[in-house]
């Protein structure tokens, strides 16, 4: 498991009341946590501070809507924080 | 302020250099149909129009902050303290800070201060939904002139214009 991962994790059990213990790699946010909308947005929120970037959400959420990428490649875990890893090397 | 129409913003006076503050006024009215209910013989205004009143100052910021790209819908109010009354008359400054320009929402820190004294504080956050997917780009507009926002960006374009002048 990377930094990463540890932090998003921390962030998404604080901020939705879910068992840090729960969250795993490979869980996916919204089939296997729950998370609604509205949750996720203040888990975009903490991760964007956290880290100092500004995660696409809009552009990640038209993609998804329009078929073009399949929801786990945003929304699982590990791909998430990949994500994140990605835009953080950008910013730097 | 009208109240019963949630038209809560008089005018805005300032919109920052780099737009990420907004000062705003408003005065409570006199009357309303409001304190004939809240409450009959002590006329107070309701906590959520207050949160309203920073909500909707919140959203005018994100709008200029954005060159009006987007609608902003409040989502969630965090830490909102009511710390003193507001009797009818008072006059409210409003302050708003962009704190975080997200990808599809804003949050905004906003507090409203009446004859120095702070009134109210939270954090709010606000969806923001592309005004090609909303019917409510020309209203916004229209109510953003007629408070006054358009003539604050166009006081601090000219600041920011003069101020890099000098710079040059």
């Amino acid at each position: 498991m990377t930094a990463t991962f540890d932090k998003v994790a921390d962030i998404i059990a604080e901020t939705s009341e879910i068992d840090r213990e729960t969250i795993k790699p490979e869980s996916h946010t919204i089939d296997d946590l729950g998370i609604d909308s509205l949750d996720f947005l203040d888990i975009v929120f903490a991760i964007d501070k956290e880290f100092g970037i500004k995660i696409p959400l809009e552009k990640w959420t038209q993609d998804v809507n329009e078929g073009k990428v399949a929801t786990e490649e945003y929304f699982v875990l590990q791909n998430l924080c990949a994500k994140i890893d990605e835009l953080r090397a950008a910013k730097a | 302020m009208l109240l019963e129409y949630f038209q809560m913003i008089d005018r805005v006076e300032t919109v920052d250099a780099e737009r990420k503050t907004l000062r705003a006024r408003s005065v409570v009215p006199s009357k309303s149909p409001v304190f004939e209910g809240h409450f009959p013989g002590m006329p107070l205004v309701p906590g959520v129009l207050l949160i309203e009143t920073m909500a909707q100052a919140s959203g005018f910021l994100v709008l200029a902050a954005t060159d009006f790209a987007a609608m902003p819908f409040l989502m969630s109010v965090d830490g909102a303290k009511m710390r003193a009354f507001v009797e009818p008359d008072a006059v409210l400054d409003i302050e708003v800070v962009l704190e975080h320009d997200g990808s599809g929402f804003a949050v905004t820190k906003a507090k409203i201060t009446s004859g120095g004294k702070k009134v109210c504080d939270a954090q709010l956050k606000l969806r923001t939904v592309p005004f090609s997917e909303v019917p409510l780009g020309d209203i916004v507009r229209k109510r953003a002139e007629e408070l006054g926002l358009m003539d604050a960006l166009a006081t601090t374009g000219a600041a920011t214009g003069n101020s890099r002048g000098n710079d040059a």
